[in-house]
């Protein structure tokens, strides 16, 4: 059997696939916070808890309503959206004109107070959420056997992620969006309202991390800490690309998910920490990180 | 063996009684009995003890009359988060400033041993309910705490054993990398090679890990056929899920979990675990005393009991009949009475406390029931075998316990 560095191919390539699915994941969640912070200078502590409730909307929507998977896909993201303009509408504006630490308390605040009043109710155990039937088995890759589901996670991620992406960099209302980030009051004059532009788009990057958490429902368990465990990781991932940069959020989710998923098979006791040496070297190195522009 | 045990126990009585001379030994301190209940109250151990553990001892106080001889029985709780440090200085202010009696509850093993080691430098009694780790009542070993549910010994023993005699000799062990997980491989280690079969490939993931695929994917060509979880709680339940969606059981290979609980079989359903072999204390199942006392707590909790909960009961009335009839909540003089009499309760057969501290009784292998075979969502298990009292726990002869002078 051929070998790569005393691994059998077969199991190499099975590792960088899964290390692509999670890096989609990262890149997903990552590209809420980017679109947050650079367009709203926001730091989004409760990126995690928008994920959970993604999730937990998902669950609770197929129990209590008999919303399906698909529905869920659309629904989901549509409620914890509308959750994060409210939030936007009556917490964060009112705190908008003071230092970025002021917004990175109260989300943080906020994450706190959904997740323990979840897990009163739900406990920590978690969940299941049954794989939707039409991704149920798997694929036969010849080096492995890929679950379907995980297969759609990948595209839907990666869909997701250039959709947002050429809508901001490409389109009339992303060069909107960033025109009013950069000069609000130059905005305002031209007739747009940029207090409702910012609102929306709060409520779109929290509706990014509630979609990444209906896509992950089927996959982990769903428990009230399943985002406060991911966000640390989403932050140095963001850190590493460059806070604010969208593409360089994306490029970095995946390619931190390889770096990870290889750690996995090489040394597994460090498979945690990998993605923090890599920060703490693009720090040093390029403080901006890898995609940002100097400031 | 006991004219030692019973010399260094008075020893430490008599050193602890000077130290504070106003403390009469056959009394109860400031007329009350004041019980600290210490558990992950939020975190990844949550529902194996937690809120539903403080309300079994609640349940057992309400059941005993709630005082000892017109002494009024207090109730305190804390959350340890985990910590062995959060844990360690809540029970330091608990003794110094509450004068707690008894510590109870303790869930995560680092926690346990740090709050164990305040327990005796203090002369406190504390009752071990939650952790896993043998070497609590092994090189960690006090004359102040107890150890009640279980522990890796068994954990290994039982499970591990039963999955080589069926012929599962070859293993791939997946292990959580801290104390806990590297005690549990080790042991299983030792019964698997004992029995003729051997260990293929191990890996040690860091706890806790919430993506196991890439594990997963390597055990599955390690070409194993057991895959052996050193890991507990969430881990177990992520490991066992990913190995659903993997394939891994269609595959031809076998999961065994080594700590499973009721709580964790419940989330995953069924159609996850079923097959899966595991080793319990106690099952509420398992017959009409279990089953009696079972649901008089569902109605308080509206959830079955974990093995944990149960023995958090079981313990805390022997404890307070201990105080009862010595009339006297000095740690010494309850421990030596609970350890004179034997424990037979719809928790514990055949149980007894060792001089190490470890309270032996009946072990259960069991196996998860298919989604045909269960009645209804608390119906999970099926016990397989009992494995006797005094088979299951680390000999005495095998002991690097203080206490133990062999």
């Amino acid at each position: 059997m051929t070998m790569i560095f005393g691994v059998p191919v077969a199991v190499f390539m099975g590792q960088l696939m899964l290390g692509l699915i999670n890096g989609a994941f990262y890149a997903l969640l990552s590209l809420g916070l980017a679109v947050i912070f650079g367009l709203l200078k926001i730091v989004n502590f409760a990126h995690g808890a928008m994920y959970m409730l993604g999730a937990f909307a998902t669950l609770l929507g197929m129990q209590y309503l008999g919303i399906g998977y698909w529905a869920a896909l659309l629904l989901a993201p549509l409620v914890v959206g509308a959750l994060g303009m409210v939030i936007e509408r009556l917490l964060l504006r009112r705190i908008g004109h003071l230092d970025h630490l002021y917004g990175l308390l109260l989300t943080f605040g906020l994450a706190l107070i959904f997740e323990g009043s979840l897990v009163n109710v739900f406990g920590v155990s978690g969940a299941r959420y049954p794989t939707p039937e039409a991704l149920q088995g798997g694929l036969q890759l010849g080096f492995m056997f890929l679950p379907t589901y995980r297969a759609w996670v990948l595209v839907a991620a990666l869909v997701v992620c250039l959709g947002t992406w050429y809508v901001i960099e490409r389109t009339r209302l992303g060069a909107y969006l960033r025109a009013g980030t950069e000069n609000p009051a130059l905005m305002q004059a031209f007739g747009v309202n940029v207090p409702q532009l910012i609102t929306l788009t709060y409520g779109f990057g929290v509706a990014l991390a509630a979609f990444a958490g209906v896509l992950a429902a089927p996959l982990y368990p769903v428990s009230p800490t399943m985002g406060s465990n991911l966000l640390i990781v989403v932050f140095a991932v963001v850190v590493i690309g460059g806070m604010g940069s969208i593409l360089g959020a994306v490029l970095t989710g995946l390619g931190m998910g390889l770096i990870e998923g290889l750690t996995k098979v090489y040394y597994p006791e460090a498979a945690n920490t990998v993605i923090f040496l890599v920060m703490i070297l693009v720090l040093m190195l390029r403080p901006a990180g890898l995609f940002g522009k100097e400031a | 063996m006991t004219f030692i045990k019973k010399t260094l126990a008075s020893s430490i009585a008599i050193a602890a009684t000077s130290m504070m001379a106003a403390t009469a030994q056959a009394e109860i301190s400031d007329g009350e009995i004041r019980i600290g209940y210490l558990a992950d109250m939020s975190g990844t151990y949550r529902d194996l003890a937690g809120p539903g553990g403080l309300e079994a001892l609640e349940m057992a106080i309400e059941d005993f009359g709630g005082s000892v001889d017109g002494a009024p029985i207090e109730v305190m709780s804390a959350d340890d988060r985990n910590s062995a440090d959060v844990g360690a200085n809540t029970v330091r202010g608990w003794i110094d400033q509450d004068n707690v009696d008894l510590v109870a509850g303790m869930v995560a093993s680092s926690v346990t041993i740090a709050v164990t080691n305040v327990l005796e430098d203090n002369d406190k009694l504390g009752i071990v309910s939650g952790s896993a780790a043998s070497s609590i009542t092994n090189e960690h070993c006090t004359p102040n705490h107890i150890h009640w549910v279980y522990d890796t010994y068994p954990l290994a023993n039982g499970t591990a054993k039963a999955v080589v005699d069926q012929g599962g000799d070859t293993w791939f062990m997946l292990t959580a990398d801290y104390a806990f997980g590297h005690a549990l491989e080790s042991d299983v280690e030792k019964v698997v090679t004992d029995n003729g079969g051997t260990i293929v490939d191990r890996i040690r993931h860091p706890f806790p890990t919430e993506d196991f695929s890439s594990y997963i994917l390597q055990a599955q060509g390690s070409g194993a056929k057991i895959v052996g979880l050193a890991n507990a709680g969430a881990d177990t339940v992520n490991a066992i899920n990913t190995a659903s969606q993997f394939g891994l059981v269609q595959g031809g290979q076998q999961l065994a979990g080594l700590l499973v609980f009721l709580n964790d079989v419940y989330a995953m359903g069924l159609e996850t675990t079923q097959g899966l072999l595991l080793t319990t204390g106690w099952y509420w199942n398992m017959d009409d005393e279990s089953r009696e006392w079972a649901e008089r707590y569902y109605e308080r909790v509206g959830r079955m009991p974990t093995m944990v909960q149960a023995g958090i009961y079981s313990s805390t009335m022997h404890y307070l009949e201990a105080v009862e009839a010595t009339g006297s909540d000095d740690a010494q003089t309850v421990r030596s009475y609970m350890m004179e009499q034997p424990i037979e309760d719809f928790f514990a057969r055949n149980g007894r406390i060792r001089e190490d501290g470890r309270m032996v009784h009946d072990m259960y292998l069991a196996e998860v029931k298919s989604p045909a075979d269960s009645t209804h969502e608390w119906d999970l298990y099926e016990i397989l075998a009992t494995i006797p009292a005094e088979e299951a726990y680390r000999p005495l002869s095998e002991s690097d316990c203080k206490l133990v002078n062999d």
